[in-house]
């Protein structure tokens, strides 16, 4: 009730404080045009002037900060795209849409395309299945359930660069426990540096050791939520484990394993670090063997100096995100055998 | 209960944690020994005893502790920033009527799809005429406040707080601000903590726009890796036992604080 002006002085808007107005008319007035009634102390009409703008001076640091370092790079990213724009030297000429067709007509582009694509599914399919896995296999009558969690969140804790570098041993060419080890059951050793699927694979595996635990901790809250009699009466049915899982658990957490999905896609595409240093020269590979759109991109901007064409990249990268996010979508909505929800 | 867990998923996990731990654990037996381990036909399986000569030459090789300083700095400060700003945004979308208060909300969810790459050229030009590159301030200023943040904060509040208890507060005069701070930041706590450990640990890894406007003169702990590992011959037990050294401080703060981020995570799936 004190939300709401005790008298609504005349020909103000009623209460923009009072619930859910949705777009009534045009901004509050601010106090000093408002007709005030005599009524009001001073005291009212500050707590009356703190009602109404406070929500907004408390969200006005996002925006604020948004407006500066997101909404305005988002904009001129555009902008510095259309220009000749070096480096050093900044700004140059107008040329059109010329960067986009260099972009275009570059093969290194193509190439970090396709690894980007190759890496992301080479990283989100497995991960998401043994996410799945693993979330079943907590979602059960754990003792030191805790501990369990606990434990698969563990390599979450190690930043990106020090995987890569870890990664970047094991998988070495010459020397790396990995070779040796298959070398074990008489495989040959595997040019992981060399190789573009064997370097997709290894970079794809930092990617999997670092998130698939913290995925699976998603996935089991949602499987916690399915409720439990179902589970009885299959089980009366006759179904076992496995067929209780795929029947059941899948579809019911549907939304959560698409929300995983989504994610993994925007972050798949966005691989930069595990690419950057998988070796000591951070250009992806001799030949760009592993060189991703995002790795591609700093390449041309702070290697060749060249921020105009580096940021047609960052419009094209974007684009690239949404129509992946938006395929994903609904190929993911066929999860489940296309259960309902 | 029929779904008490029997040998094999035990079994299972345990495989799986031990997959887990087994590049952390390598990295420790690769960087606690000299430099011939990596070309030993049979690699040791129990950590040697260079650990502390390896982590001299990593302060030796590289500025380390300003590197370490710098980050735990970023970290903190990013960390503590967005708790409040995001506390504060959140609040605001839970509990308190505004007109537009719908339509900004979504525009801040929608903001959570664009990818840093996008923005990144043009926030590198601002920064170097700001003079902000090769400065904390280049880390810090674009990471004050999130729209991750502001989203976390709201779902938690929305039911954290009951409408009641601002209205009461109100009755009693309390100033908006007044009730923030006496009844929307002690409910928040248990989000607040979560957040802080999130933001922290984001700040702390982020390797691609430190290095970018970070110089090797004024690094981050991720940006010194790099430089360890960047030279014509790379020592892997010098490199891989600073990386150990990079992961120290936040296996600490997980042993310390793992139980709540299990919760975090877990709870933001179900309100996501």
């Amino acid at each position: 009730m004190s939300s709401h002006p005790p008298t609504a002085p005349a020909g103000e808007v009623p209460s923009s404080t009072s619930p859910a107005g949705p777009a009534r008319s045009e901004e509050p007035l601010p106090q000093a045009t408002t007709p005030v009634p005599p009524g009001l102390t001073w005291r009212q009409r500050l707590s009356r002037i703190d009602v109404r703008f406070s929500p907004y001076l408390y969200i006005s640091p996002f925006f604020l900060l948004f407006l500066v370092i997101g909404m305005f790079p988002l904009i001129y990213t555009g902008y510095v795209s259309v220009h000749e724009w070096s480096l050093i030297g900044g700004k140059g000429e107008f040329v059109g849409l010329d960067n986009y067709r260099a972009v275009f007509e570059d093969r290194y582009f193509w190439r970090a395309l396709r690894n980007t694509v190759s890496i992301f599914l080479l990283s989100s399919v497995p991960q998401v299945i043994l996410a799945l896995i693993i979330a079943g296999l907590l979602d059960t009558q754990l003792r030191a359930r805790t501990f369990w969690r606990m434990s698969i969140l563990v390599p979450f804790v190690v930043a990106p660069a020090a995987v890569t570098l870890i990664f970047g041993n094991l998988f070495g060419d010459r020397y790396g426990l990995i070779n040796s080890a298959i070398g074990v059951i008489g495989i040959d050793p595997v040019a992981w540096h060399v190789d573009t699927l064997a370097s997709h694979i290894a970079i794809a595996s930092m990617v999997n050791w670092r998130w698939t635990g913290y995925n699976a901790l998603i996935l089991l809250a949602a499987m916690q939520a399915v409720p439990r009699d179902l589970y009885e009466s299959a089980a009366l049915d006759g179904a076992g484990k496995v067929r209780q899982f795929r029947s059941i658990t899948i579809p019911m957490i549907r939304p959560t394993v698409i929300f995983v999905i989504i994610t993994s896609t925007i972050g798949g595409l966005q691989i930069f670090t595990e690419a950057r240093l998988f070796d000591n020269v951070g250009l992806g590979g001799s030949d760009r063997q592993w060189q991703t759109v995002t790795l591609y991109l700093w390449e041309l901007g702070w290697r060749l100096r060249n921020l105009g064409m580096a940021s047609a990249v960052a419009w094209l990268l974007f684009l690239f995100i949404v129509m992946f996010a938006l395929v994903n979508l609904l190929l993911s909505r066929r999860i489940g055998g296309g259960g309902k929800s | 209960m029929n779904r008490r867990p029997g040998f094999l998923v035990y079994g299972l996990l345990t495989a799986f944690v031990l997959g887990s731990a087994a590049p952390l654990y390598w990295s420790l037996i690769v960087g606690s020994h000299d430099k011939s381990v990596v070309t030993q036909r049979v690699p040791p399986f129990i950590p040697g005893g260079e650990f502390f000569s390896n982590a001299q030459r990593v302060f030796d090789t590289v500025e380390f502790w300003k590197a370490l300083g710098n980050s735990l700095l970023v970290s903190t400060v990013c960390a503590t920033s967005v708790v409040f700003f995001c506390t504060l945004a959140g609040y605001a979308f839970a509990k308190l009527r505004f007109r537009g208060s719908n339509a900004l909300m979504v525009f801040v969810v929608a903001t959570l799809a664009i990818p840093t790459q996008l923005g990144v050229i043009p926030l590198f030009i601002q920064m170097a005429k700001l003079g902000w590159t090769g400065t904390v301030w280049a880390i810090i200023v674009p990471t004050l406040v999130t729209a991750f943040g502001v989203f976390f904060m709201r779902q938690y509040l929305v039911d954290a707080i009951p409408d009641e208890l601002i209205e009461a507060a109100r009755v009693d005069g309390c100033t908006m601000f007044g009730i923030f701070r006496n009844v929307a930041i002690p409910a928040a706590r248990p989000a607040a903590a979560i957040l802080w450990l999130f933001t922290f640990m984001t700040v702390w890894t982020d390797f691609f726009w430190p290095m970018i406007v970070m110089p090797s003169t004024n690094p981050t702990v991720q940006i010194a890796l790099q430089q360890l590992q960047s030279g014509y011959y790379v020592d892997y037990a010098l490199v891989l036992c600073a990386a150990v050294l990079s992961t120290i401080p936040l296996l600490i703060l997980f042993v310390l604080t793992g139980r709540q981020l299990v919760a975090g995570i877990m709870q933001g799936a179900v309100k996501g």
